[in-house]
């Protein structure tokens, strides 16, 4: 099945792509997702660890299953800031 | 026209029409609005010793105002009383410019400052929306927190911050 990827900011500066399209096995969590973008950009395997997803423009956990036709977006940190 | 409470938005921000909804609809609602607090976040001239010649926000449009619907339910739970909207500007701003402004509205004072900074707090922590400072000698991204809006670890850190 197919997704639709949507990435920001640094994401999309280290990869040059604010969206592509990415083929998962049916099934896939989000997470399998985040790993075969990671495999066609290494630059984004650094990210792991802090980055969060949505599906469909709500926020998802990166074990949410995820389904033909999903957009499946990945956000580095937010902008935070000290206080 | 009227507009709207939560917006994310690349026009440049004002305070006074948004005070003016939120005391105009506590009004409409019943006890009214006697107090009205007001956070204005502003783009400042240098960062961690750094000039600044200008930002660049960006924002993932729609998750950023379901991340203030949920600031603004969560608010509606903790204090009943109390109202908030929250703009934020995206694109380019040059220093002095506001970036994001939050006003809470309440019967009293005391609300109304507790809700005003719990908000920014948690715009902080969970909208969608990235930072590009760029200096007179590099630019860099802002990153703070993973956004995670129920992390309640998270919640209650932005509580104790406004609740003081």
């Amino acid at each position: 099945m197919r997704v639709k990827v949507q990435l920001f900011a640094r994401l999309r500066e280290v990869t040059g792509q604010s969206e592509c399209d990415c083929d998962v096995p049916d099934g896939a969590s989000v997470a399998a997702v985040w790993q075969a973008l990671c495999r066609r950009h290494a630059a984004l395997a650094p990210f792991g660890r802090s980055v969060s997803c949505a599906v469909n423009e709500d926020f998802a956990p990166m074990s949410a299953a995820v389904r033909d036709g999903d957009a499946v977006a990945f956000l580095p940190p937010v902008s935070g800031g000290a206080c | 026209m009227s507009i709207p409470r939560l917006a994310v938005t690349r026009e440049p921000l004002a305070v006074e029409p948004l005070a003016a909804l939120l005391e105009a609809e506590g009004r409409a609602l019943g006890e009214g609005c006697g107090a009205l607090c007001t956070f204005v976040g502003v783009v400042r001239a240098t960062h961690a010793g750094r000039r600044v010649r200008y930002l660049e926000y960006e924002a993932f449009e729609p998750l950023a105002v379901k991340a203030f619907e949920r600031i603004a339910g969560e608010i509606d739970a903790e204090w009943p009383a109390a109202r908030v909207a929250i703009h934020h500007r995206i694109g380019r701003l040059d220093v002095g410019q506001a970036s994001v402004v939050v006003v809470a509205s309440a019967a009293h004072r005391a609300e109304a400052f507790e809700a005003c900074r719990y908000a920014i707090e948690r715009v902080k922590q969970i909208a969608p929306i990235w930072k590009h400072e760029f200096f007179t000698d590099g630019d860099a991204w802002v990153e703070g927190a993973t956004a995670a809006p129920d992390d309640e670890a998270a919640r209650g850190e932005a509580r104790s911050r406004a609740c003081v």
